[in-house]
């Protein structure tokens, strides 16, 4: 069928997501991607994949929010030297997508200007691509010199400082170059990819079933927003829908997902600024969640509820009760708390104006999530494209248009505050029944993907299905893949000292995208 | 005229000065634990951090020069001679002609050149930012206080520490509102001095907005055991500046081994009282933008003037 007016004809993929699947010729590419960006569209993930133990070569997959939904792009490339058309121009998150896929695949993005390597870092030598069907896991490589040419500014009295990927502080590895001149910063470098753990590779020994517990622990902090995307590539792919129940429940954890991330994140601004009272009362209201976590699911981050079929453990009876009290709680404490952040001269001072990254600018790079709400970018996935329980509940999506720290505090607020009304309409509506429902058989070669939003902002997981019901290839997407790059627009003009407050207010994840 | 009591005095304060620093930091600490809503790690942490310190072996950078491996023995050394000519405990004090304002501000310098130079000196980034920053707030914050001590110093007519806690402990009656600015002015410049908020953050781990803590991050075993010493030693020799300048009562005059307990009990007594107001103020208040930190001392600066200009204004 045609969707909407790409000159293409597109499968719908079944399952919860609206999405349609299509098989492009690379010629092609470029002009969908001007189209669809033409019409306000944007790049959600770019992956590729090895087919040549099927006969064919490679293929490109790129995933797209058009107005209808999400549309998924598989473009075949040549078995010998696969190249395609690069879309960075079109897209600049496409960058370092791209630049990941000739490190892990060796499929190169003609056009693209950085031909730096992104996610290799001398573990494994340049012409050898660990996700190619060839490669054998337990190959193990002698390493190699890892240099990676920082682009260097010029001028007087700029000097460049490096920062990580070992800190201070016990906090995920990542490497910051800064160019500055006194303390301001003229340019800011990123490099990741130090937590490269291969879960690309692993999922390809895993059947449907088992990467559930893999996609959950792609970022520990989104691993209901993980499992649930997982979930629902699997449900698309086997045909499966999962009882009511087990729906509502999910809407559930990702609710208290994104309640108790927003309150670490909100404990951790205060702390960047020095108040650390704010610190130790946030994190307080987040052990609470954590706890209740605990006695009610069985994990302190709810790692495993979620299941594909449905979810794995029922709530005590007694939760409800429980989580409705929390809800109550949380509500007048966190109100109290965000007075206090609002009228602190000292902290707003600081929260005001840092790290703007303005509209349009937002936009035209593709901010996404939590991040974009701050910067005007009204899309919220829960609002967008409702998949049930958010159906009936109206979600009320928090924005801002100032774009700084204190914009992304408050809309932190804002959600977590919209959450606790979320969940204090889905217990009242819960349903009785079945929890998890057996999975059905996938067919060979069929592709699924889910999609939703988490804590952080889309989480998407594209699933291309092998024989006897095993993953042939598993992408999971992370939504700082499309927002580390803007973190490097965002401090520009900033003080050194204002950065970590910056990038925390960001909080991206360097798991999720380091894979 | 040095007898034995004042020799007394001088020892029993040289030794508590070293002895006592660690437990004010800790005091600080405990107190700021409580109203933050935790229990807190106890008086004694600091003592228990320094032990552990010792034992470490230090490492030191391959580039290093002995100005490196000086600076943490420079830098005690200056805080403990400060720690012990302040008038805390008595004025009559063997060594008080040493306690001239200009050469305290002086050490004070001393220390401050010597630690910024050794950040410098292992060439790491952070080392040189903090020294940057240090260097920064140093150089607005040392006119600040030399302006507060100068306005205590004309109520006295004397740049003499003890000369000008004699004279304040002896007219209590008499109203300097001029000190009232000095005293204000003075606890703004304690506040950058000692890398406390809002100036600084002694608890960050982030090493992009540190000050002090950027300046010492290559630093070890006993070598940072000194330095945390000395910092501590110096959070209490400012506080007793701060005492024996605006709230002097107490205080042994002459060589007196009666006033001993009573010196020592008000001492105590306001080190309580200064540690939980520090605290307090720490915690109500957010980290400064860094470019605040100049604004902050400027004002500082600005009051210790005005206490100045009143005072003569006040005797005219």
């Amino acid at each position: 069928m045609r969707i909407e007016d790409l000159p293409i004809e597109a499968e719908p993929v079944p399952g919860a997501v609206p999405a349609w699947h299509a098989v492009v010729p690379a010629g092609q590419l470029r002009d969908l991607c001007s189209r669809v960006k033409e019409k306000g569209g944007r790049l959600v993930a770019l992956w590729g994949s090895d087919e040549t133990d099927r006969g064919e070569g490679y293929a490109l997959h790129v995933a797209l929010v058009i107005r209808s939904g999400l549309v998924c792009f598989t473009v075949p490339l040549a078995h010998d030297h696969p190249r395609y058309p690069g879309v960075a121009d079109i897209f600049p998150a496409a960058d370092r997508m791209q630049r990941a896929t000739y490190d892990l695949l060796g499929m190169h993005a003609r056009g693209n200007p950085d031909h730096r390597k992104w996610l290799r870092h001398g573990a494994w030598p340049a012409g050898v691509f660990p996700l190619r069907k060839g490669y054998d896991p337990g190959a193990v490589h002698s390493r190699v010199e890892d240099r990676y040419p920082f682009v260097r500014v010029e001028g007087e009295g700029v000097h460049e400082i490096p920062v990580g990927p070992v800190h201070a502080g016990t906090i995920e590895p990542g490497h910051f170059r800064f160019s500055i001149v006194g303390e301001f910063i003229l340019r800011l470098e990123e490099r990741l990819g130090y937590t490269h753990k291969g879960v690309e590779k692993l999922a390809e020994t895993m059947t449907l079933a088992e990467g559930a517990r893999l996609a959950g622990r792609v970022s520990g902090d989104s691993t209901v927003a993980y499992a649930w995307a997982y979930a629902q590539a699997v449900e698309s792919v086997t045909g499966t829908e999962p009882p009511a129940p087990a729906v509502w429940l999910r809407a559930i954890l990702l609710e208290l997902e994104r309640i108790h991330n927003h309150l670490g994140d909100l404990g951790y601004l205060g702390n960047d600024v020095a108040l650390a009272f704010g610190f130790f009362q946030f994190w307080r209201l987040k052990e609470q969640v954590l706890r209740l976590n605990q006695e009610l699911f069985g994990h302190r981050y709810l790692m495993d509820v979620i299941v594909p079929g449905g979810v794995a453990r029922d709530m005590p009876l007694a939760g409800i009760e429980k989580l409705l009290d929390l809800a109550s709680h949380l509500e007048r404490e966190v109100a109290t708390l965000r007075g206090i952040y609002d009228e602190h001269a000292g902290a707003q001072d600081r929260f005001i104006g840092a790290g703007r990254v303005a509209p349009s600018l937002a936009a035209e790079l593709g901010l996404t999530g939590l991040a974009g709400r701050a910067s005007g970018l009204a899309w919220d996935l829960r609002v967008e494209y409702p998949v049930p329980p958010y159906d009936g509940l109206e979600v009320r999506m928090a924005t801002h248009r100032n774009s700084d720290v204190a914009a992304r505090v408050s809309v932190r607020f804002d959600e977590v505050l919209e959450s606790l009304r979320l969940i204090r309409a889905l217990l009242r509506a819960l349903p009785a029944g079945d929890l998890v429902v057996p999975l059905g058989g996938a067919r060979p070669g069929s592709f699924g993907v889910g999609w939703v939003e988490g804590w952080r902002g889309e989480v998407l997981i594209g699933l291309h299905v092998g024989e006897q019901n095993r993953i042939r290839r598993m992408h999971p997407h992370d939504p700082s893949w499309q927002n580390w790059p803007i973190l490097e627009r965002a401090v520009i003009g900033n003080i050194v000292p204002d950065f970590p407050l910056i990038n925390k207010s960001f909080n991206l994840s360097y798991s999720g995208q380091d894979l | 005229m040095i007898d034995a009591a004042g020799i007394a005095f001088q020892i029993v304060q040289s030794v508590l000065a070293v002895l006592i620093g660690p437990l004010y930091v800790g005091w600080v600490n405990q107190c700021r634990a409580w109203l933050q809503n935790r229990s807190g790690p106890g008086l004694l942490q600091p003592y228990y951090m320094l032990a552990r310190l010792f034992h470490k072996e230090p490492v030191i950078a391959e580039h290093a020069s002995p100005l490196f491996r000086a600076t943490p023995y420079v830098l005690f050394g200056c805080m403990w001679l400060a720690g012990g000519i302040v008038p805390a405990l008595a004025t009559d004090l063997p060594f008080a002609p040493a306690a001239d304002i200009i050469a305290l501000v002086g050490v004070f310098a001393l220390a401050r050149v010597f630690l910024s130079l050794a950040a410098l000196d292992i060439g790491t980034s952070f080392g040189g930012l903090g020294a940057r920053r240090e260097m920064m707030v140093g150089f607005l914050a040392e006119p600040a206080m030399l302006m507060t001590l100068f306005t205590a110093a004309f109520i006295s007519n004397s740049t003499a520490l003890t000369t000008i806690v004699e004279t304040l402990a002896h007219r209590e009656f008499a109203i300097y509102p001029s000190l009232a600015f000095a005293a204000v002015a003075f606890l703004m410049v304690l506040l950058a001095e000692n890398a406390r908020v809002p100036v600084d953050n002694p608890a960050t781990h982030l090493e992009l907005t540190m000050i002090h803590e950027a300046m010492i991050l290559e630093y070890s075993g006993r070598h940072l055991a000194l330095i945390e010493w000395a910092s501590a030693i110096k959070l209490f020799a400012y506080t007793a500046i701060g005492i024996a300048l605006f709230a002097p009562w107490g205080i042994a005059e002459g060589s007196n081994w009666s006033a001993l307990p009573v010196a020592l009990v008000a001492l105590a007594a306001k080190l309580v009282l200064a540690g939980a107001g520090l605290a307090a103020l720490e915690t109500v208040s957010a980290k400064f933008r860094l470019f605040r930190a100049p604004e902050f001392l400027s004002t500082a600066f600005l009051l210790a003037v005005l206490g100045m200009l009143i005072h003569f204004l006040g005797r005219g």
